[in-house]
């Protein structure tokens, strides 16, 4: 028979090796997926995991869908590494969003080199001002963050659709719920020519380095770090939980209105009441796949937008509805849960009878 | 006068019985280090046979294996003349063998009674457990409420805890690992009374232990450990605690040499009419306490654990500040709410009960561990980001200094044993200069080596014109090293008095709140200790 058994210590390979486990497992268990709707599973394999990397365009539609994750997970693993548990980086995105939009209409077909840098600080600030309200209710009134930051999604979407419906919708537009198109000022620069992959993929493996310098470097990281692993050290220590709070959600506010920024300023060039695509959502997944460290939460971000486009070429191709894609990210979220078992116990195999008797 | 521990005759039991456990040449070697090697021990049944040997030198790693923690890479075990081979703790509580650890192993969001369950075979009704709870404890004088949440106990009563849930299996191998390291004079003498009766009726006892009077007074036979070999055994009756200390060490004990402290010093802790109102049900509230500490004096608390010792700290450490700033006064300044870095600043540090998860992260490095508490007083950091290379040698510096056995400044705080993490935390915090040093437990679970060696620092400390304020459950210590001593209790606490006007005898009447001009309700006595 087989049974659990604890480790005398956490197994450092394991850590590493189990979200390689969960991918397997999640390509095998995408496999039987296909089989059961009739698709043949080889033929889905190609579609949803060759398809999106088979040539320069697919690979920069990954890294464009890469990009946003990416920002979204390195600012929720800051705070995830101090327990602040920030569920609500949607919303945030979409308040980054809505700044930069503010500003790109404030700007409208003017040329101004002062148009995207400013976008880009509206976009931080708008995020970061959305997360200081759970940290606010937390720190004041001691308010879950959890609940109160994931409510705020919902507030975010439906302000996101007034201002598209309302103040904000495009006069010529035919009554669609949409901006006007930003002007040529307010987008962000290709970074390859003919592709849709924009400066924003830049700015967000620039958040993973300032990320990883932040957590390994700093003092303040140090100090999330430690907050993380064993509070009581933290206060005895003297390091302030309120400052934690703060500057986790501030910084996960931060990095998710900066790619709700890209967004809008990248591949939509508008807003419109669509702009909350999941990426938030997608991010906590990506933090923790990616072991809340920037280099694996780089892989991380590209496995979770191969399987994002993987669902479109497979509603494209085989005629799967899109949500197949959300099958794989549950999949791959709790094959890494159940993997993640394995760090702390090992499997054994129990002889029948118990010795000694 | 050293005797093979095998040809020990068991007190009880028939000499044809084949002993109750009996091992030969067990070796436990880890990566970097040879825990035991080639231990041979034998207990009969009734015996109370003692464990003795420095940190590090195998005792908890023998009592793992014999309790099925981990799995010997050598040797053999016998149990009651069968051979076994001892697959998980489960599998030992089921042969009889009962074990109370040094380090808890209790889940703190659940009771008492509900951690008791856990241990047990199948799951008995809750109500009927706590009752036999609160018979056992009465019957060992281990008094707990057995609705309490554990994270609300203090050590001491953690420990109650750990005592009686063994003491429920009814072991026919009872191990206890340090088990009287937080109880008060009474209640090691209820809990040797305790442990003379299953002795006497039959159960047998491995008995671990550095207080050399302890085993003197309670243990059959002692097996003494020197760098995971057995070096010697001997009847500890028949020994003094001195022969016994040179067996274990090698060499004599050492002494705390106390020096002149410098006079007159200034005031550097002040606790002007302290009250503190507990957020914790359980907790204890402080009461109206006053009492001052001068440079180059050392200064003891003393009291049973769970009569506001925790609560004073965090009311002094700043960990949880107070609503008003007068009742704490730190080097001349108003502190009472300032948090706990702003305390540091003025110049306090802080050696907590508890090691591991409060006065060190365990997962991180020692270097990490160095930059816990000493960042801004030794520039570890600048501008914001961490100096590694400082914090290196700050660490080193602590390892050195206070010779911490430990693979190096990249070992993490877990891998040490107690009494090397316990030296690394006091060397960190004595190593910073404070003008206060606040310390709680200083040598809890510590080798006397050690124990002497911290000691000794904390005298040094006075020496060079520290103040230095110790609270700790063991009145020898407190006798040992403290200038002036007082006593809390139910969260009051009584004048200091110098130590050499007074007795271990008066202070263990002032520890059930009875001292003079105190007010006299209940006294601590009956509710913690009856």
């Amino acid at each position: 028979m087989l049974e659990l058994e604890a480790r005398a210590e956490p197994s450092r390979l394991m850590a590493w090796v189990s979200p390689l486990l969960a991918v397997a497992l999640m390509l095998l268990g995408g496999m039987v997926v296909f089989a059961a709707l009739g698709k043949d599973p080889i033929e889905g394999f190609r579609v949803f995991f060759l398809n999106p990397v088979k040539d320069l365009y697919a690979v920069s539609e990954l890294l464009l869908k890469a990009a946003p994750l990416m920002l979204c997970a390195i600012g929720l693993a800051i705070g995830f590494r101090a327990n602040v548990w920030n569920i609500g980086a949607e919303g945030q995105f979409m308040l980054g969003a809505v700044a930069a939009t503010g500003v790109a209409l404030h700007f409208g077909n003017a040329e101004s080199a002062l148009a995207l840098p400013l976008m880009i600080a509206a976009g931080a600030l708008g995020g970061a001002a959305w997360a200081a309200i759970p940290a606010l209710l937390r720190t004041r009134f001691n308010a879950s963050e959890i609940l109160v930051s994931l409510m705020l999604v919902y507030v975010a979407q439906l302000f996101v659709s007034w201002l598209v419906f309302g103040p904000w919708k495009d006069p010529d537009g035919f009554n669609f719920p949409q901006t006007r198109m930003f002007g040529e000022a307010a987008l962000m620069p290709a970074l390859v020519e003919g592709t849709r992959l924009h400066f924003g993929f830049m700015i967000a493996l620039g958040a993973l380095v300032a990320g990883h310098a932040f957590l390994a470097r700093s003092h303040a990281g140090f100090r999330m770090r430690v907050a993380g692993e064993a509070p009581e050290a933290a206060r005895y220590a003297g390091f302030s939980a309120t400052r934690m709070i703060w500057v986790g959600l501030l910084l996960g506010g931060a990095a998710a209105g900066l790619a709700g920024m890209g967004e809008v300023a990248g591949p939509m060039g508008q807003l419109t009441d669509k702009v909350g695509s999941g990426y938030g959502f997608a991010a906590i997944i990506v933090a923790f796949v990616g072991r809340l460290n920037a280099f694996g939460i780089l892989l991380a971000s590209l496995l979770m937008a191969l399987l994002y486009i993987g669902g479109e070429q497979a509603q494209q191709y085989l005629n799967l509805p899109n949500s197949i894609s959300m099958v794989f990210q549950g999949m791959l979220l709790f094959f890494l849960l159940g993997a993640d078992v394995f760090i702390d116990y090992r499997l054994r195999l129990r002889r029948r009878a118990a010795p000694g008797h | 006068m050293p005797i093979p521990p095998s040809t020990f005759p068991a007190p009880h039991g028939s000499a044809c019985a084949p002993a109750r456990l009996v091992l030969q040449g067990i070796g436990k070697v880890y990566p970097t280090v040879v825990a035991n090697d080639d231990v041979d021990l034998s207990v009969g049944a009734g015996e109370i046979r003692a464990i003795l040997g420095e940190n590090g030198a195998g005792k908890s790693t023998l009592m793992k294996v014999i309790y099925g923690v981990t799995r010997p890479s050598s040797g053999r075990m016998f149990w009651e003349g069968e051979e076994v081979a001892v697959a998980s703790p489960a599998h030992a509580r089921k042969l009889g063998i009962g074990m109370v650890f040094q380090h808890f192993s209790l889940f703190e969001t659940l009771t008492v009674v509900e951690n008791v369950a856990l241990a047990l075979p199948g799951s008995p009704p809750l109500d009927e457990l706590a009752q036999r709870i609160v018979e056992v404890s009465a019957r060992y004088g281990l008094p707990v409420d057995p609705r309490r949440h554990v994270h609300a106990l203090s050590v001491g009563e953690r420990q109650r805890v750990e005592i009686i849930r063994c003491l429920l299996q009814n072991p026919r191998l009872l191990i206890m690992d340090e088990p009287t390291s937080v109880l008060t004079p009474q209640a090691v003498r209820k809990l040797f009374e305790t442990l003379r009766q299953l002795s006497a009726e039959g159960c047998s006892i491995l008995y671990i232990s550095h207080k050399l009077d302890e085993i003197r007074e309670l243990c059959h036979t002692a097996t003494v450990l020197r760098a995971g070999k057995v070096s010697g055994g001997c009847i500890p009756a028949r020994e003094s605690a001195q022969s016994m200390a040179r067996m274990m060490i090698g060499k004599d004990l050492p002494h705390c040499e106390h020096g002149v402290a410098s006079a007159g010093g200034e005031l550097r802790l002040r606790l002007a009419g302290l009250s503190h109102a507990c957020d914790d049900p359980f907790g204890t509230d402080l009461r109206d306490i006053h009492l001052d500490v001068h440079a180059g004096e050392i200064v003891g608390i003393a009291g049973v654990s769970g009569n506001g010792q925790q609560e004073l700290l965090r009311a002094i450490s700043g960990e949880e500040p107070l609503a008003e700033k007068f009742p704490v006064q730190i080097c001349g300044v108003e502190a009472g709410r300032l948090p706990a870095g702003k305390r540091r600043r003025l110049g306090l540090a802080f050696v907590p009960e508890e090691r591991l998860g409060r006065g060190a992260v365990p997962a991180m490095s020692l270097t990490d561990n160095a930059l816990l508490t000493a960042a801004h007083s030794q520039q570890l950091v600048g501008a914001g980001l961490l100096r590694f290379g400082r914090a290196r040698d700050f660490a080193r510096r602590c390892i050195d200094e206070f010779n911490v056995r430990c693979g190096g400044t990249a070992a993490a705080a877990k891998s040490l044993s107690g009494g090397n993490l316990q030296k690394f935390i006091v060397g960190r915090e004595i190593l910073q200069a404070p003008r206060l040093l606040v310390c709680a437990q200083p040598t809890w679970g510590v080798d006397v080596g050690a124990a002497t060696f911290i000691r000794q620092q904390l005298i040094d400390l006075r020496n060079r014109g520290g103040a230095v304020l110790v609270i700790s459950e063991e009145l020898e210590e407190l006798f040992e090293i403290c200038d002036r001593i007082a006593v809390i209790a139910k969260g009051r606490l009584s004048p200091a008095r110098a130590a050499s006007e007074t007795s271990i005898e008066d202070i263990g009447v002032w520890m059930s709140g009875l001292w003079p001009g105190a007010e006299t309700d209940v006294p601590a006595t009956e509710t913690r200790h009856a």
